[in-house]
């Protein structure tokens, strides 16, 4: 059990850096979500803290070591590939105790903590069996019993879900977050997955370009994103963004600065009685929800999410879009959050 | 081409009896080879020699194994199996540990390493004999295993081979090897090695007969008879001159030295064709 | 093609190159800087002193009519050889490649010469082929045909060409053999809907396809016939009657060990180095190219 601090983080490939700086206090037993687009840097700096890659600049602690200079291997930590990245030549058995057999753990000890770990994984029927002899699930749950073997301070996963079908993840995804309350072990994830990132984190670094653009608990976040990439990022569909302010009483926005409000912050209403009006152009009818896209008169796109039982505006017609002025968030022309 | 396409009666019967016929002219040699290696002298040198086996079969092998010509067969099977062997193990573990060390690790002069190994291609004994055998006599290892296997375990396609091979496993199994705690020597032997085993073998079958089959570097260099190998060996059987040879021995003699080469070939033939196929990427 | 994951060691990827750099070091560069070094020199007649003579060597050996010579019978073997085992298999690999049951065995009964060393073939043809007691020659001698390649270049020739293609012929067929298998039936049978003949199917679709492993092919069949032969020559016929069967590598070792010419034969292996290096270049290249399609 261990916390862990980042600071100032930065990593180059040669002249390119591409991590500019990040600072992060992890504390024991959290589980950190990391998630950002692709190739913002999210693995790189998993690996980073793994050992895997070296620190360029900055200070990774890990309990109260400064780890940097470590092997993987010193650093207390354990990793689940996103690949799963099993020994294809061992068994599922010797996939698990590998790493404690190079720790010359003794063998009654690497048996027992294997059976425990297979237990809890319910992999027991397939410990002799070779990976690739079990399906795509099997093979991420033998991953995650071999972190859990070795009864790491840390547990890093790098897009662990990513290969699984749709059903699948949501179920291992619960399976991960209850595991690790069990165990109580400090957990750093990566995902793209902004619906995986909020289910599982206790807090979650939002990056972007090699930078943390915000760090906090996923609702948080979500109601009250720091920058315009945030607002965009988490939420689906993502925030609406008008270049326009709508808000009554209000002059122009300064060049470059907009407005955002969530699709659930909308409602349907009369035409001339909500804030502005749109027109329909066409509805995406989810089940238990409705997606209405429709467009303002000054030409930007909105999206509107109803209820799904509420009956549904014929495409073409006119809607008036009730706003509550106060869930209307302000961006600057850099794309922080502004007061107003 | 399509087995599906064209399918009728004489067609393929046809295809058959090409077949049988292409086979009839590669395999000719052999029978008669072994054909002669049952019958007597006698049979042979009055032409025409007959065309079915004669009941001298253990005769003429007893003979050549334990007479031969200047030295027993047994004795030149076993020098050809001990260098067949020294070659492709020593190629595969040379190779093996350049081709580790160009791939999982940056130091300096790699490349230049990597270069001076692939000009070896360039240079096969047939080409270097005079000088390599100078080399060799100034070490003072003629007439000996070493002086037999050494100069010719040096391998740049072996080295290629694995390199390939390598590059295709995935980095993130080398990371989890790296968290498990494995260092550069362990994740050889526990991961690498075991991963790479049907290409060692493939490549094994390929060497064996690479090995096996040598003629001008041990006939260069191994002057004493008790060294000979049996390709080699045949050879100082034939006749010179107008002396008189015993073909069925001689015959016998090549019945033995094509049998363990053969033999690998045909009992290991999906890994011979793998190995040859990738031998030749 | 680099790895992103690698050790970090300092004296561990030495120690790794290390066997396969000495055994380089000492039996190819060494040897062949002698073979460049002993080229530019000739010994004095008391084999006491060698003297400098620069490109001498060189010239002498193309002023030599042998050695000339020698190019040109090697010339005619490659090619003979490279014909010869190619299209053999080739028909092989096409009737193989018909048949669906039984082909394994086919297969089985075809690639198995590969495994005889050129040494075996050349003992196997020239006991067939023996002038007194060889069966071939005896049937040919029954139709009227006297042979007796000990006497007659021609059929020297012949003869240490059809040992070598002999052995050849199964490496081509099996790669001749995947090749066909390799190009999708969908393209033959649109061209046989379109009522195209087998053997106007094979010339415009078939072979044009198979062109990559063709080339391929034609340059390892080449460096066969250059390198690998020796075996063959030398139990046949030693390069005779009359040097009609003496191709470079074999001159190399007459010149060198039967000859003792030092000087020259270090100069044929200069020559021989370079001939190596334009085909391994070539064979590269085209690899390289065959890798990208
Ligand atoms: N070995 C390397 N050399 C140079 N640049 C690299 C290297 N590895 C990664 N990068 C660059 O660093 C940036 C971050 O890569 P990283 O793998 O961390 O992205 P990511 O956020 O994990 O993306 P993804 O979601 O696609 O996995 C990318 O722009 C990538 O191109
Ligand atoms: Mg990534």
């Amino acid at each position: 059990m261990a916390e862990i601090k980042l600071e100032a983080i930065r990593k180059s490939y040669g002249r390119t850096e591409v991590i500019h700086g990040i600072d992060a206090e992890i504390s024991d037993g959290e589980f950190i979500v990391i998630v950002g687009p692709s190739g913002c840097g999210k693995s790189t700096l998993l690996r980073m803290v793994a050992g895997l890659e070296t620190i360029t600049s900055g200070d990774i602690h890990i309990g109260d070591r400064v780890v940097n200079k470590l092997e993987p291997r010193e650093r207390d930590i354990a990793m689940v590939f996103q690949n799963y990245a099993l020994y294809p030549h061992m068994s599922v058995f010797d996939n698990m105790a590998y790493g404690l057999k190079i720790a010359n753990v003794p063998k009654p000890e690497i048996a027992s903590r294997v059976a425990e770990a297979a237990r809890m994984l319910e992999l027991e029927p397939y410990l002799d069996r070779k990976p690739r002899q079990l399906s795509g699930g099997q093979r991420q749950r033998v991953a995650m019993g071999r972190a859990i073997v070795r009864k790491p301070a840390v547990f890093l996963f790098d897009e662990p879900l990513s290969n699984l079908d749709a059903k699948l993840r949501v179920q291992m995804r619960l399976e991960i977050k209850a595991l690790q309350r069990k165990l109580g072990v400090t957990a750093l994830y990566v995902t793209h997955d902004q619906v995986e990132a909020m289910t599982l984190a206790d807090r979650m670094i939002v990056m972007n370009a090699g930078v943390a653009e915000q760090v906090g608990a996923p609702l948080d976040v979500y109601a009250n994103p720091a920058t315009l990439f945030v607002a965009g990022f988490i939420g689906s569909p993502p925030m609406n963004v008008l270049s326009h302010d709508v808000r009554p009483g209000r002059g122009p926005l300064d060049a470059g600065a907009v407005i955002g409000i969530r699709p659930e912050h909308i409602d349907l209403a009369a035409p001339g009685t909500g804030l502005l009006d749109a027109d329909v152009a066409f509805c995406e009818p989810l089940g238990a929800e409705t997606l209405v896209h429709c467009v303002t008169a000054a030409g930007d796109k909105i999206v509107v999410r109803i209820d799904g039982e509420v009956s549904l505006p014929a495409d073409g017609s006119r809607v008036g879009l009730a706003i509550d002025p106060a869930r209307i968030l302000a961006f600057n022309a850099e794309g922080k959050r502004t007061a107003d | 081409m399509s087995g599906m396409v064209e399918k009728r009666g004489v067609g393929t019967w046809l295809t058959h009896a090409g077949l049988i016929f292409g086979i009839a002219v590669i395999c000719f040699p052999i029978w008669i080879a072994f054909v002669a290696s049952t019958v007597t002298q006698d049979d042979l040198i009055r032409p025409p020699m007959p065309l079915l086996p004669g009941p001298h079969f253990f005769d003429n092998y007893l003979e050549a194994l334990l007479t031969g010509g200047v030295a027993p067969v047994w004795q030149m099977l076993l020098n050809s199996l001990v260098m067949a062997l020294g070659i492709t193990i020593g190629k595969i573990i040379i190779s093996l540990l350049s081709a580790y060390a160009i791939v999982y690790f940056r130091f300096r002069f790699r490349m230049l390493f990597f270069w001076l190994i692939f000009m070896t291609l360039m240079l096969p004994v047939e080409v270097r004999i005079v000088p390599t055998y100078e080399v060799v006599a100034s070490l003072g290892l003629l007439n000996s295993y070493t002086g037999l296997i050494l100069p010719l375990i040096a391998s740049a396609t072996a080295t290629f081979l694995f390199r390939q091979l390598f590059m295709t496993i995935p980095d993130e199994l080398t990371e989890a090897a790296r968290v498990d705690g494995a260092g550069p020597i362990r994740f050889f032997i526990d991961i690498l090695l075991p991963m790479s085993r049907t290409n060692i073998a493939a490549l094994f079958v390929i060497l064996f007969i690479y090995g096996w089959n040598q003629y001008l570097w041990p006939l260069l260099i191994t002057t004493e008879p008790s060294m000979n190998t049996v390709i080699m060996g045949i050879k100082q059987m034939l006749p010179t001159g107008d002396q008189t040879v015993e073909w069925p021995v001689i015959m016998a003699t090549a019945m033995l030295a094509m049998l363990p080469p053969v033999l690998v070939v045909i009992g290991m033939q999906k890994l011979f064709v793998k190995g040859l196929v990738e031998s030749e990427k | 093609m680099e790895k992103r994951v690698v050790f970090d060691n300092r004296w561990l990827p030495y120690l790794l190159v290390a066997p396969q750099l000495l055994v380089t070091f000492v039996f190819f560069f060494w040897p062949a800087g002698q073979a460049i070094y002993q080229s530019a020199f000739i010994p004095d007649p008391f084999g006491l002193k060698t003297q400098f003579v620069g490109f001498g060597n060189f010239e002498y050996l193309f002023g030599n009519r042998y050695y000339r010579e020698s190019f040109l019978t090697t010339a005619v073997f490659s090619v003979l050889v490279t014909i010869s085992a190619m299209s053999f298999a080739l028909w092989l690999a096409v009737l193989a490649d018909r048949v669906i049951k039984g082909s394994s065995a086919y297969r089985t009964l075809l690639i198995w010469p590969y495994a005889v060393a050129p040494a075996i073939a050349g003992v196997l043809w020239l006991f067939m082929f023996n002038p007194f007691t060889g069966i071939i020659a005896w049937m040919l001698s029954q139709m009227g045909y006297v042979w007796n390649h000990n006497l007659d270049g021609g059929q020297a020739m012949a003869l240490v060409v059809a040992a070598s293609a002999w052995k050849q012929i199964s490496y081509n067929f099996l790669f001749f053999l995947a090749g066909l298998q390799a190009i999708p039936k969908s393209v033959i049978e649109a061209a046989a809907i379109d009522g195209a003949s087998f053997w106007r199917r094979f010339w415009t679709i078939v072979f044009p396809l198979l062109s990559p492993t063709t080339f391929f092919l034609l340059v390892v069949n080449i460096i066969y016939a250059f390198f690998d032969t020796f075996g063959v020559i030398h139990t046949i016929t030693q390069g005779g009657p009359q040097q009609s069967t003496t191709i470079l590598v074999y001159k190399v070792f007459a010149d060198g060990f039967v000859g003792q010419d030092l000087g020259s034969s270090a100069a044929q292996s200069v020559v021989l180095l370079v001939l190596v290096g334009i085909l391994t270049v070539v064979q590269f290249r085209f690899i390289e190219r065959r890798v990208h399609y």
